[in-house]
């Protein structure tokens, strides 16, 4: 197995906000982001009280009630040093719109804005805040990435998951085409306009068929959620993995 | 809520259409492609963007001011200035003046705001015949259909579409041949070019300073528009305005790399004002028809101002996902994709759009390529918002939507319940098993499951696992 490449010489503390979709139906990303952390060196705590960011009322208008779980989040994490989240969507909603919620020149506002400021989308925490590149995981198969729409046109972030895919000893990683559009989820867009969320996936999964992968890693599980009912439902033997769970294939 | 929505309904005809899908799958990945290899020549395009919006965003501020200075500026060279502050004003303007000068024929180039304000169908109600002269336009209005893009407003049809119509209503010689299409167009146009006394046209840009009228085409229908009849009409949105001639040159850039991926298009006309004395051509009587319909309204919110920026390049819905699968008519409203989105219920009201702004995965792509840096997504949600807000103060009916949402929020302010509320839907889960036909009863399973398998959800939580893991 090969060496951790980041050695901290402070401990550095992360509190990880696994969200709600991880935490009660996809824990095996949680578990793997928390593995990981771990294996840099990095102090992880689980608050229980963590539920949700607020976001789907937030994209669907509801705007009050993104609000109330919003203080919710905040008052569980106004105290951490650092906000570590497997979600780019998620993660933005911290990062971009949390703070608009509260009125300007309040101390919710202010608050909300520390605590947004705080938070790392995990890939980026791995990347660019411990400088990781390689976590000694090994997984000898072909994979392809597909780029979640917050993650990469709202928070930037385009190479730092890259670049911990290619740190995977054995991986073969080959970009599908139009790897940054987007897969069609959109939240309750995809129950609310099946046909056009499903027609714009169907391009997807074509893509992600073409680069030749066996598994398409994302950031995102709500993608992932969707990429992985269409690739089902048209028995497309393409197996969807986030990208903790990549960073996680080494031995404890 | 989820089976109401018209745009729904219409995308089933739109994704089954395979001309349709054939059309937008080739013609906007090549507007993608140009579009962006254009805007890869321009190192400074960035700056140049936000120079754009912060320009717009300054002159939106003070509207007014530069409205009237526009005014003054085209009277002083001899036009004559008309505030419309309905479509409906707009168009009887143009009825009364066609009248009162015997006109029975006008024609138009390309326009928008025309379609906006539904200007050929109520000049036909006076009996006047309006001709379109952009050949994409004249395509449509020989169907009788509406244009289905910005730019390509026939880009829903064939070209044995187009030749088949042109046989039926021009008397073509039947052939499928693109050169026979555009000779045809061109000689029927041609006539009519030189028997209309008046000519309608939009205005991409208006320079407050100077009084000058800017239109960009490629066609050259424009020109011949405000060049042969003896009348022309220039129907502007009053959001056209721009302060200066120099920016002019920038927003020229942003807009043409952008629409088509060109350097320059074929024509871009600077008028001002009618012939003059020393002039050998130009109109003899020149009238700007200043056209709010909706959008004073739109200025008084600082973050949805921002919508009135526009230039109309139609780059959001060649990028846009949702446009690209199904098209600009399945929107039902005469600005489609993401621009459309945000700019019908606007112009309208929500209650008359109110699916607008909920036909999006908010993917941001579009506010990517907006060469004003309309933060159309935001837009979109502030949208969503008050749409949501409306519906409660109106309270009409119930709303199964809002109840969930409500709830929703208990649950998640509070971890007891969140816990429970995830072990209930994991139990669910188990007991329909995979795929399981009891998922018809809740709607967006039921929704979910038309194209898509339903997810498989571990059967225990993060916490309990990590719980027993600390132990």
């Amino acid at each position: 197995m090969s060496a951790v490449s980041c050695q901290l010489s402070v401990v550095m503390k992360v509190s990880l906000f696994v969200t709600c979709l991880v935490d009660q139906f996809f824990p095996q990303v949680g578990l793997s982001a928390l593995k990981v952390l771990k294996k840099c060196g990095v102090e992880v705590d689980f608050d229980p009280r963590q539920t949700c960011c607020g976001q789907p009322a937030f994209n669907s208008g509801f705007v009050e009630e993104s609000r109330e779980v919003a203080e919710h989040f905040i008052g569980i994490y106004g105290d951490s040093e650092n906000i570590v989240v497997p979600s780019g969507s998620c993660a933005t909603m911290i990062k971009s719109f949390l703070p608009s919620l509260f009125a300007e020149g309040s101390l919710k506002r202010q608050r909300a804005e520390e605590v947004s400021q705080r938070t790392f989308e995990l890939s980026d925490f791995l990347s660019s805040v411990l400088g990781l590149t390689n976590t000694g995981a090994r997984f000898p198969q072909v994979v392809t990435y597909h780029d979640s729409c917050h993650l990469v046109r709202e928070l930037g972030i385009r190479s730092q998951p890259r670049q911990l895919i290619r740190g995977v000893e054995g991986v073969d990683f080959r970009e599908m085409e139009n790897c940054d559009r987007c897969c069609g989820f959109g939240g309750t867009f995809s129950v609310k306009s099946p046909d056009i969320s499903a027609a714009i996936g169907d391009e997807k999964v074509q893509w992600i068929k073409e680069s030749g992968a066996d598994y398409v890693i994302a950031n995102d599980v709500s993608c992932l959620m969707h990429i992985e009912g269409l690739l089902r439902r048209k028995q497309i033997p393409v197996k969807t993995m986030h990208l903790a769970e990549l960073l996680a294939q080494f031995d404890d | 809520m989820i089976r109401s929505m018209r745009i729904n309904r219409n995308v089933e005809a739109a994704l089954a259409n395979q001309q349709l899908q054939k059309n937008l799958r080739s013609t906007l990945g090549k507007s993608v492609r140009m579009r962006n290899e254009s805007v890869a020549e321009v190192p400074n395009w960035d700056e140049l963007s936000q120079y754009a919006r912060d320009v717009k965003l300054h002159t939106l501020s003070r509207l007014d001011h530069y409205l009237e200075m526009l005014e003054q500026k085209v009277k002083a060279q001899g036009g004559k200035v008309i505030w419309a502050e309905t479509g409906q004003e707009a168009v009887q303007f143009i009825v009364d003046l066609a009248r009162q000068r015997k006109i029975g024929k006008l024609v138009k180039s390309k326009s928008m705001l025309s379609e906006e304000i539904h200007l050929n169908s109520m000049l036909e109600r006076a009996q006047i015949e309006s001709i379109e002269t952009d050949l994409g336009e004249y395509v449509v209005q020989l169907a009788g259909e509406t244009p289905s893009h910005l730019l390509a407003p026939a880009l829903h049809k064939s070209r044995e579409e187009i030749a088949d119509l042109f046989v039926r209503e021009l008397g073509m010689m039947p052939s499928g041949d693109v050169d026979e299409i555009t000779a045809t167009s061109r000689r029927v146009l041609r006539e009519h070019f030189l028997t209309a006394r008046m000519g309608v046209t939009g205005v991409n840009f208006g320079v407050a300073e100077t009084g000058t009228i800017v239109i960009v085409e490629n066609e050259g229908n424009a020109r011949l528009s405000v060049s042969v009849p003896r009348i022309h009409v220039a129907l502007m949105g009053i959001e056209k305005v721009i302060p200066r001639t120099r920016d002019l040159a920038v927003f020229l850039k942003l807009l043409i790399r952008s629409a088509t991926g060109q350097k320059m298009t074929s024509y871009v006309s600077c008028l001002n004002g009618p012939r003059r004395s020393e002039e050998l051509d130009g109109p003899e009587e020149f009238y700007l028809v200043l056209v709010d319909n909706g959008r004073s309204k739109i200025l008084a919110d600082r973050s949805l101002r921002q919508t009135l920026a526009c230039i109309r390049c139609g780059a959001c819905q060649n990028i846009c996902p949702v446009y690209q699968r199904i098209g600009g008519h399945a929107y039902e409203s005469t600005y489609q994709g993401p621009i459309g989105a945000i700019l019908t219920p606007q112009l309208t009201s929500l209650a008359a759009a109110p699916e607008h702004a909920f036909a999006s995965s908010l993917c941001g792509a579009c506010q990517e390529v907006c060469p004003v840096k309309i933060e159309i997504p935001l837009v979109l949600l502030k949208l969503r918002e008050q749409a949501q807000n409306e519906k409660k103060r109106r309270a009409t009916h119930f709303s199964p939507e809002r109840l969930v949402m409500g709830l929703w929020a208990q649950v998640m302010c509070s971890p007891a319940l969140y816990v429970g509320f995830g072990r209930w839907i994991r139990w669910v889960w188990k007991i329909l098993g995979e795929n399981g036909s009891r998922g018809q009863l809740l709607a967006p399973l039921s929704s979910w499951k038309k194209h898509r398998d339903l997810p498989r959800l571990a059967a225990r939580s993060f916490r309990e696992l990590y719980r027993s893991s600390e132990e």
